[in-house]
């Protein structure tokens, strides 16, 4: 009979462990609702209208390592030169914050290159038509 | 009686051994997901709305439903 008993306990734990892995795999969703990650995000948004002349005129492209880089400054008027590159560092600071409370928010800190280049590639695979971008060997170019 | 011990330990050990390599692997597709949801905020990338088209095709429908109704009593 107590074998019996320790025979079904051990079901229902299988049971319960197997439900614990279904837990586990609801929690692989990646986690970028928290007011830090929002208030980074608020910030390229308001960023967005002075960039996207950039990425238009190609002085500014999409970099293969998530970030933002002055690629032609010559588009640029000279009086403004000084203003698209604090616009990218600006740009890039945030996006490097990002990546960073992202992998954080997941209690994963060790993620943030994976959740760099996985940005990366989308904000290439999303960028307009006629931006510029930095293919994996480094060369600029026009999509 | 020996058998059912021994499976149930070993579905216990494979899927507790389940649940730590789930959490170790970077969710890649998940976060494919997230990086395109923060993407088009930043971007502010609207999708196509195809709801808004429906009032349209719906009276295009309509206009060619009645003339498709005056044709069957024709037949």
């Amino acid at each position: 009979m107590k074998k019996i008993i320790s025979s079904s306990m051990l079901w229902v734990m299988v049971i319960a462990a197997s439900f614990l892995s279904h837990v586990a795999y609801a929690a692989a969703d990646i986690e970028v609702n928290t007011p830090a990650i929002a208030g980074i995000k608020q910030s390229m948004q308001q960023r967005h209208g002075q960039l996207a002349a950039h990425y238009s005129s190609g002085a500014v492209g999409l970099t293969a390592d998530g970030m933002v880089a002055v690629r032609d400054a010559n588009a640029v008027p000279l009086a403004a030169r000084g203003g698209v590159n604090s616009v990218v560092a600006a740009e890039n600071q945030d996006r490097a914050a990002l990546y960073r409370e992202i992998a954080r928010a997941n209690g994963h800190p060790e993620w943030e290159a994976e959740i760099r280049s996985t940005f990366a590639q989308r904000w290439i695979q999303k960028a307009q038509g006629g931006w510029w971008y930095q293919s994996a060997s480094g060369a600029w170019t026009k999509k | 009686m020996k058998i059912t011990h021994l499976t149930s330990l070993v579905l216990l050990g494979t899927s507790l051994a389940a649940c730590v390599t789930i959490n170790i692997y970077f969710p890649a597709a998940a976060a494919e997901k997230a990086a395109d949801k923060i993407i088009e905020e930043v971007w502010q990338l609207q999708k196509p709305a195809p709801e808004r088209l429906n009032p349209g095709s719906e009276g295009q429908k309509a206009e060619k439903s009645t003339p498709a109704q005056s044709t069957q009593p024709q037949k």
